[in-house]
């Protein structure tokens, strides 16, 4: 995540509407974006839960990899199975370094004549980077910096889209297709970040505004910020890349071995091949010595990101990575690294905040159960 | 009543002889969002003028509370800690934090007045 505080902030093709709804503007990832509205990360996390949110997510990087060989090409940056996805799917990949950490995660969807790939914001520069200079010379890298994004989430995100287009409806969880959308032609994938069901709608930047209008014209619809989407992720138990993991983490004791495909693991068909497979390879086979947990606070104090984690005797077992009071499940929650020995679900550990000793709970994620739409 | 600001974004305002009410300013709050937790200082203890007297949460930061004055907390704001989020609804009245004794009358007349700190957040 590089951040360069010298340069001036840059719009997404919505700024002008954030202002116009009254938004706290903060800069990330080189961006002026929202953190909230007026009603504030509380009310706006409530209404995903319950209604339809829509968010801007215009910064996060859009790219089109294009060429026959560019499925093949693309499994030599990631673990996952690219080339066994069929048209219209979408899959969660992330880009290893040679020790088997993370570059970044990033969603792969292939479409009729391509692969579209969405990265992070922190990390989309270095992405194309690292395309151009790794596969530039077996596909075509088409980033979109013409593109917008939108996020439309809850359970009434559907009947909100479908106004707009009732063929939206026939997608499921990590599909995608091409709808035309308030006079745009978008791209449209049903997935997203709140553990929500709700859709991604990449949308050429002149209709962005239009689109998003429309969408906030629907009953359900309210708009939300950065900050309602953080604690809607950490409250589904999804990872933010730069915080929960990192180019030091593997995969695997981030406990994402279910986004590797059997056919890239040892034995399989496409095994290896990514940059770090012998240190992935090892941690699948032999284990890891450290694992993502998630944590429930028994009091009601935030505990939150840095935050050291000790055993009864006070020996430090890890740190916190994400933390908050989840707005929904009304705990606090909490996602730290421990010794996998601490790390089974109702083992109980003591978050040191502010020299008390806070007990927190090893626990299951997601904190509130996904409800995709599968 | 005077109510004095402190560059730290509290408000302190001396009650009656007995002892001032401090809590968070309108700005504090705002810059802060939906509060969801707060640490109260102890009552019956002393703290020096800028001790660390409490903590206020919210869903995104976490803030030190600061000791405006030197003196004994007297009272907390108990319906504050079961629901914190009085400190957004009504932060100057019923949002309050603690009550303090204070020690030297000084110290409070050296803050800042309502014009004072109107001035600050201007430079914000």
């Amino acid at each position: 995540m590089s951040a360069d505080t010298a340069a001036p902030l840059l719009h997404t093709p919505l700024h002008a509407l954030h202002l116009e709804l009254g938004a706290k503007m903060v800069p990330f990832a080189g961006y002026a974006m929202p953190v909230q509205y007026p009603a504030g990360i509380l009310a706006e996390h409530r209404h995903c839960r319950y209604e339809a949110a829509l968010f801007d997510v215009s910064h996060m990087g859009q790219l089109q990899l294009r060429g026959d060989d560019a499925a093949a090409a693309l499994e030599t940056l990631v673990p996952q199975d690219i080339i066994g996805l069929a048209p219209g799917k979408q899959r969660y990949a992330f880009f290893t370094n040679a020790q088997g950490g993370l570059l970044d995660d990033l969603m792969v969807t292939r479409r009729a004549d391509h692969l579209f790939l969405v990265v992070n914001a922190g990390c989309k520069v270095e992405d194309t980077r690292h395309l151009i200079t790794n596969i530039g010379h077996r596909c075509t890298i088409v980033p979109l910096p013409d593109h917008a994004l939108l996020a439309l989430q809850g359970p009434k995100a559907v009947a909100a889209l479908e106004r707009l287009n009732p063929a939206v409806a026939t997608l499921t969880f990590m599909t995608g297709g091409d709808f035309d959308l308030a006079g745009a032609a978008c791209f449209v994938t049903r997935s997203g970040y709140t553990g929500e069901d709700g859709f991604e709608i990449s949308v050429p930047a002149d209709q962005a505004v239009a689109l998003a209008r429309a969408l906030l014209a629907q009953p359900e619809v309210k708009p939300a910020g950065l900050g309602a989407r953080d604690t809607l992720r950490l409250e589904a138990g999804l990872c933010l890349y730069g915080h929960d993991i990192d180019e030091r983490t593997s995969p695997i004791e981030a406990g994402l071995t279910w986004a590797i495909q059997k056919v890239r693991r040892p034995g399989g068909e496409r095994a290896g091949g990514y940059p770090g497979a012998r240190v992935i390879d090892s941690h699948l086979t032999q284990g890891v010595a450290v694992k993502r947990v998630g944590l429930v606070g028994l009091e009601k104090v935030p505990v939150r990101e840095g935050t050291t984690i000790v055993d009864s005797h006070g020996h430090k077992l890890g740190r916190v990575t994400s933390g908050t009071l989840g707005p929904t499940v009304h705990e606090p929650v909490a996602m730290a690294y421990l010794a996998v020995n601490h790390a089974a679900p109702q083992h109980e550990v003591y978050a040191e905040v502010r020299g008390k000793h806070l007990p927190m709970r090893v626990t299951a994620m997601p904190f509130t159960p996904h409800r995709y739409h599968r | 009543m005077t109510t004095k600001f402190t560059a730290d974004h509290e408000w302190i305002n001396i009650e009656d002889h007995e002892a001032a009410v401090v809590g968070i300013t309108l700005h504090a709050q705002d810059a802060l969002g939906d509060v969801v937790y707060v640490d109260l200082p102890e009552v019956g203890r002393s703290y020096a003028k800028g001790d660390v007297a409490g903590v206020v949460e919210s869903v995104k930061a976490a803030a030190d509370i600061f000791m405006p004055v030197t003196g004994e907390v007297v009272e907390v704001n108990e319906a504050l800690r079961a629901d914190p989020a009085l400190a957004n609804t009504d932060p100057m009245g019923n949002g309050w934090f603690f009550k303090v004794r204070v020690t030297d009358m000084g110290q409070f007349d050296e803050l800042m007045d309502g014009p004072g700190y109107d001035a600050l957040l201007k430079t914000l």
